[in-house]
């Protein structure tokens, strides 16, 4: 999933300042499950910024709402009339829920109250790990289910480097070396002969490197007529 | 002759071959390469100029190359994958061979993480290996790694680093045999401390015949005190420093000269290892130290060639 972290309470309060009616929206798909901004932390900031602003003696209003994903204009729709009646949206969801409600209203201003991070995995409560950067060609396949271009910190075809002591990164001595996982792995599997051959340039045009992506399942598009149906029942 | 370098002579006439370190200054003033180059000048066969080593800022090792060589030494350049895509690797080994220099030391480079601009954004487009195998392409084929046909390839001599203590040990010499397939005609071993650990390191890359594919350089570092050992054992990770080692240096009464002789003991040790067929000297700013070490470890005169 879309793991993010809240700003600091300061960046946000500072970002917001301009503005009298702030709307907080929140989302109840990734953010929340990694605790960044889903209902409970939406009210949780409101409430903060509430308390900074008493303080401060700054006056504003804030709405607290939540939709369930922020990433899809049909559940955005819902709170339109709260947007549109705000001064600013503050999103509490990933960057592409924020840019979700600044492309249906352009005209109004939509600030990001998440730092969206990675793709990551809980390990346990409270930690999450990137475990994929979405290169658009996956080859785990060939390196014991282990992603290298993410987990290791030099993105290598070819590791581990001369870095990894314990089996740790010499980036961040507190993770697992990518490539010494990967040796382990395809031990255990028996498939060592992998990593004895030369795994040659990566192709990243399927990365961003090769610009904004956008995927298309033209089985899955609406045709003319039926955009028109649903357009009606809207 | 893949290159006609004088370390390719060197190699390839069977004499055991030395190479040294030059780290370039952290500025625009070319002075202290030359100063290098004066003074290491017949020294050894060709010196190393790094490439931003440990991510700091330094004058380029191409630029570097190119005011050595005014001196009458010859280069290895090191190129690392951290700061350039594939357009700037290969148009750097253009430029590179242009200008005269033939040895090139590739390398995926240290994380930035290490050096004095952290937030920099990285490349690692390719790492060392495949690295190796673009530029081994090119000199073959004329081929660059896209396909285009390259009507004047570089003639380069391709050398690549390998690690046998970092982890996983039993690792470490397939990577090497990996280097190999890439094209590598020479490595530079990280900097041996661990004597028994190398032998067992060379041991596996004799059996695998792994030394009649390539010239390997054993990595020396001679030290000035007991914290420059303490400092690698402890804080270099990759780095394996014995207590032994630590200890002799704590209790010498001249850590500079027990230093150095220690150096000397560790070049004589790695003469006598078979596959082993040159030492690399990391003086890490005590470049001045290389031509008496080299002197004190008979390697002196170094071979000419016509």
């Amino acid at each position: 999933m879309i793991v993010a972290k809240r700003k600091p309470l300061n960046e946000i309060a500072e970002m917001v300042a301009p503005y009298k009616r702030v709307s907080v929206i929140g989302c109840r798909s990734c953010v929340a499950i990694c605790l960044a901004g889903g209902e409970k932390e939406v009210k949780m900031l409101v409430s903060a910024l509430k308390v900074k602003n008493k303080k401060e003696g700054r006056d504003q209003e804030f709405e607290a709402l939540v939709v369930e994903r922020q990433c899809e204009k049909e559940w955005v729709k819902e709170v339109e009339d709260k947007v549109l009646g705000s001064d600013i949206t503050l999103s509490m969801a990933c960057s592409l829920g924020a840019q979700t409600i600044g492309d249906m209203y352009p005209s109004h201003v939509t600030f990001p109250g998440l730092n969206t991070g990675i793709f990551g995995v809980p390990e346990e409560q409270g930690v999450w790990s990137e475990k994929c950067v979405g290169c658009g060609n996956c080859i785990i396949h060939t390196t014991g289910g282990i992603c290298p271009i993410s987990r290791c910190a030099k993105s290598m075809l070819n590791g581990p480097c001369g870095g990894s002591a314990n089996r740790k990164c010499e980036v961040n001595l507190d993770t697992d070396c990518a490539w010494s996982a990967i040796y382990d792995r395809l031990k255990i599997q028996n498939r060592l002969e992998l990593i004895e051959k030369v795994t040659p340039a990566k192709d990243w045009s399927t990365s961003h490197a090769g610009g904004r992506r956008t995927y298309v399942r033209e089985d899955a598009k609406l045709t003319p007529h039926q955009k028109k149906g649903k357009e009606a029942i809207q | 002759m893949k290159a006609g370098s004088n370390l390719e002579k060197v190699f390839e006439s069977g004499k055991f071959a030395v190479t040294a370190e030059i780290g370039p200054p952290q500025s625009a003033n070319p002075e202290p390469l030359t100063h290098h180059a004066k003074m290491m000048k017949g020294s050894a066969d060709a010196f190393n100029l790094t490439d931003n080593q440990t991510a700091v800022v330094r004058l380029s090792s191409i630029a570097s190359a190119v005011i050595i060589m005014r001196e009458g030494i010859e280069p290895v350049i090191q190129m690392t994958c951290r700061d350039r895509n594939r357009i700037a690797l290969q148009s750097d080994l253009f430029g590179a061979a242009a200008l005269g220099i033939k040895n090139v030391l590739c390398l995926t480079g240290d994380h930035q993480i290490f050096g004095n601009e952290k937030p920099a954004k990285n490349v690692f487009d390719f790492d060392s290996i495949v690295e190796l195998q673009v530029f081994d392409q090119l000199r073959r084929e004329g081929r660059q790694v896209g396909g285009e046909v390259v009507k004047d390839p570089p003639r380069t001599y391709l050398g690549c680093a390998e690690n046998p203590f970092a982890t996983p040990y039993e690792y470490r010499v397939s990577r090497l045999a990996k280097k190999v397939a890439a094209g590598a005609d020479f490595c530079q071993t990280q900097a041996i401390f661990d004597m028994v650990m190398f032998e067992k390191f060379m041991d596996e890359v004799r059996s695998r015949g792994l030394d009649k594919k390539i010239h390997i350089l054993a990595g020396v570092i001679p030290m000035k005190s007991a914290g420059a050992a303490r400092y690698m054992k402890n804080k270099v990770p990759g780095m394996i420093v014995p207590n032994e080692i630590v200890d002799r240096m704590k209790n010498a009464k001249d850590p500079k000269e027990e230093g150095i002789k220690l150096c000397i003991e560790q070049i004589e040790h790695l003469k006598t290892v078979k596959g082993v067929h040159g030492v690399h000297i990391m003086a890490v700013a005590w470049e001045e130290i290389v031509p008496k070490i080299v002197e004190m470890a008979g390697l002196l005169p170094r071979p000419t060639f016509q």
